[in-house]
């Protein structure tokens, strides 16, 4: 997470004390980016979705019983949006889905608004997906609310990074929950392809290196700058794809995103050539690694239906793992997270279930904008 | 009109190399007499003059920003004339060059006269800027010698950059005809799109597209060879924003070469870098955009030894509706005219020990030198009665709240800085008068 503290070592004009970045008291149980979380955190999370996985349903329905989560959706969504809402609902919580075509974004609401508008209807949370990198920090601003970002432009998919690590560690550390800076020590994750466009390439170069994991980025320099390697410790830039999956541990393909490709020529058999998951390749360079894949899978592109299919392939246990880590996520920002024994443990602290009256944090009343328009550059 | 006497304060005014107590007499809008302390006391009582106590103070020549967005005609929901100006006086200005990219775009002589006219309501002087072309498309240019007897005093196309060769070389023709500069914000567009930081690891890490060092430099090395090309017709050209080290470097080159190249930075840009943007801080947002600290420090160190011409605000106001939205969606610009001084004087002259008269210098006497405003950014006898009294020992914090501009958007609500505005005289009357003034 970006800090705001401000430049330059020998500024003399200077925010005092009482005049703190405005981001400083963020609502809890949000989760932008990854690295809002600790590494303590990360284990009480990893622990609350095994807890909350194998907790008798019924039980599990007391938690957040009648309790509201609004899911807001700028963007399409299969897996993300299906398993938030069998999450919340799994812990009783009602939802209400609000997608961007069906409803007054349309017209041309603004997120900011939106947020209003769910709080008002009682929303205690909000999960996000939106097209704009950075907006679930506009809405959590507005709202004051917990936001759980379920996709941000090309930023961040934190849940996936999350549910992502939770596969792995079922497999190479039996399922351990306790993590810590060790805990990869010694495994190598390639992630593979579109790496510019996508968030969960992000999430996951930030997350695993925390854990001691090496990260190897893996495409052509059109899907992948050198600047990527930048971004965090512990990352490393390998074109050749063969000679990334000889090292990797685990292997993460992902979708080239035709919809953001905008003015980017991409020779698709030029890239399937280097760059696809296909038998044979698997086969002679990574016999044994696992093969990930956050979906959508586009089959014939990225990978062949036999890899997508294939024993190596943890794809669809990896949707498995969304829901257990989405209703740990759900049940944090509504801090309904203790250990569970039938009786609804949801701190008294936020227990502000009802929608206050008060103005949400930061917003200013009225100001209804003239017609919108006129972005002239300044 | 009546006669202003200024007594008591220490004269800094680069244009006549003074820096020293002097009492200054104004009358009918302009400097009437510079003398001694208490020289001119039997004058003034002879002419009646009012009297401004100005001991402890800093008696300077009104600041001058040659880069300001008020927003009219069009765009009275984000500033207009009146705010605007307001604004600038708070902050010690006395004269703002207007940029054209107003709805419609100022590219007549008509709208010139139209901003420049009483009922605009203006508390300072105005000087408006012309577009380079028709509505700023870069295809036709707009007629200099109308626009400049009109009352603009450049043209540019702010925000739309010029890209063609052709038509930037007639406009540096067609502009050195007239006597006018050619101002540029140097962009190369083609290269930005649906661009809204700089370039870099943050920008990537951020999802953001970002802003390439190159869009900027690459169109001040076109623009500086398209000068030289036409060295014989003493064209002007004025680099707007710089924000690049690179292209700083480029205007430095070119003016050791004997080019007839100015150029202006802004205060966000020699005090912050890209970091500022924080969790996608919309006032933080603003093209060019925040650069990395190596740009950042070359700006500085450029105002330091003398290659910048001048300070300038780039002040560009927008409704919070607007800023409060998605990073990529809000748009670029933040508000700059009263908190110009404060942030040169802290960083400037507190921590880099520039004395009082190269800060007014850089924020009066060269600016409005670099535009040919003839009168202003001096306090010679005969000059324009255009004042700023400053505390340059008071610091004070800014709270954007209580800012005079229509706008709120930006960065530096919190900030305390060095150098309090007491008084603001435009042509011999009181523009602005802080609160706690004797």
């Amino acid at each position: 997470m970006p800090t705001r503290k401000v430049v330059a070592t020998n500024l003399p004009p200077s925010r005092p004390a009482e005049v703190l970045p405005f981001k400083t008291s963020r609502p809890h149980g949000s989760l932008i980016s990854v690295l809002d979380l600790s590494l303590d955190e990360i284990s009480e999370i990893l622990a609350l979705a095994t807890l909350l996985e194998s907790e008798d349903p019924l039980v599990r329905m007391q938690r957040l019983l009648k309790r509201k989560v609004a899911l807001l959706f700028y963007e399409s969504s299969t897996r993300t949006r299906t398993s938030f809402e069998l999450a919340a609902k799994a812990l009783g919580a009602d939802t209400a889905l609000i997608s961007s075509q069906s409803s007054s974004i349309e017209k041309g609401e603004s997120l900011k608004d939106t947020g209003i508008t769910l709080k008002a209807l009682g929303a205690e949370c909000i999960i996000l997906r939106h097209l704009s990198s950075g907006a679930p920090y506009l809405l959590e601003q507005a709202t004051g609310l917990p936001v759980l970002n379920g996709g941000d432009g090309t930023h961040e998919h934190p849940s996936q990074a999350l549910l992502d690590l939770r596969t792995m560690l079922a497999h190479l550390k039996g399922g351990e929950t306790s993590v810590t800076e060790k805990t990869l020590e010694g495994v190598t994750v390639s992630i593979v392809g579109d790496i510019l466009h996508s968030r969960v390439a992000r999430s996951n170069a930030l997350l695993l290196p925390r854990l001691g994991a090496r990260v190897i980025l893996c495409g052509p320099p059109a899907l992948l700058p050198e600047v990527a390697s930048a971004i965090g410790p512990g990352l490393t830039i390998e074109r050749d794809f063969d000679k990334a999956l000889t090292e990797s541990q685990v292997v993460m393909m992902l979708r080239i995103q035709a919809e953001r490709l905008a003015g980017l020529h991409l020779d698709l058999e030029d890239y399937k050539g280097r760059y696809q998951a296909n038998g044979p390749r698997m086969a002679a360079h990574a016999p044994k690694a696992l093969l990930m894949h956050p979906g959508p899978i586009i089959r014939g592109l990225e990978l062949t239906s036999e890899v997508a299919d294939g024993p190596q392939s943890l794809i669809a246990e990896q949707v498995s793992h969304g829901v257990a880590i989405r209703m740990a996520l759900v049940a944090r920002a509504l801090n309904a997270v203790g250990s569970g024994s039938g009786k609804h443990t949801s701190g008294k602290a936020g227990s502000s279930a009802k929608p206050s009256s008060e103005k949400p944090g930061g917003a200013k009343p009225g100001q209804k904008p003239p017609a919108a328009g006129n972005r002239r550059r300044a | 009109m009546s006669a202003t006497l200024i007594h008591g304060g220490r004269l800094v005014d680069p244009a006549s190399g003074i820096d020293a107590e002097r009492d200054v007499l104004l009358r009918a809008g302009r400097v009437a007499a510079v003398d001694a302390p208490g020289k001119l006391k039997a004058l003034a009582r002879q002419e009646a003059a009012e009297s401004i106590n100005a001991t402890g103070l800093i008696v300077a020549p009104g600041l001058v920003d040659i880069h300001v967005h008020l927003r009219e005609p069009g765009q009275g929901y984000k500033e207009t004339i009146a705010t605007g100006t307001v604004a600038a006086a708070a902050g010690g200005f006395t004269s703002v060059c207007a940029m054209p990219n107003t709805v419609p775009v100022n590219d007549s002589p008509e709208t010139t006269r139209w901003m420049l006219s009483p009922e605009r309501g203006a508390s300072i002087r105005v000087f408006p800027i012309a577009a380079a072309t028709r509505g700023s498309m870069g295809e036709k240019l707009t007629e200099y010698g109308s626009l400049k007897a009109a009352g603009a005093v450049g043209v540019s196309d702010d925000g739309k950059p010029i890209l063609g060769d052709a038509i930037m070389h007639e406009a540096l023709i067609a502009a050195a005809r007239a006597g006018l500069p050619v101002i540029q914000h140097a962009e190369d567009t083609r290269l930005t799109g649906g661009c809204s930081m700089n370039a870099g690891a943050m920008a990537f890490r951020m999802g953001l597209r970002g802003m390439p060092i190159e869009a900027e430099s690459g169109l001040v090395e076109r623009d500086l060879r398209l000068l030289a090309s036409v060295n014989g017709a003493r064209a002007h050209l004025h680099v707007a924003h710089l924000s690049t080290r690179a292209a700083l470097e480029a205007v430095r080159k070119a003016r050791r070469n004997g080019l007839h190249v100015t150029c202006e930075v802004a205060p966000h840009h020699f005090l912050l870098t890209e970091e500022a943007v924080g969790l996608y801080d919309t006032n933080a947002k603003m093209n060019p955009p925040l650069r990395a600290q190596v740009d950042r420090d070359a700006m500085l160190q450029g105002i330091l030894d003398g290659v910048v011409d001048c300070i300038a605000t780039d002040h560009a106001p927008h409704a919070a509706h607007e800023k409060e939205q998605e990073f990529e969606r809000a748009p670029n610009g933040i508000t700059g005219l009263e908190t110009a001084l404060g942030l040169s004087l802290s960083l400037l002259h507190k921590a880099h020990r520039l004395p009082i008269g190269r800060v007014i210098n850089l924020l009066s006497t060269q600016p409005a030198a670099v535009f040919g405003l003839k009168g202003r950014g001096s306090l010679a006898v005969g000059s324009f009665a255009d004042v700023v009294i400053f505390d340059a020992k008071k610091e004070w914090t800014f709270r954007a709240a209580n800012s005079r501009s229509k706008s709120k958007n930006t960065p530096f609500d919190g900030w305390t800085m060095l150098g309090e505005v007491r008084w603001t005289i435009s042509e011999g009357r009181v523009a602005y008068r802080a609160v706690a003034a004797g």
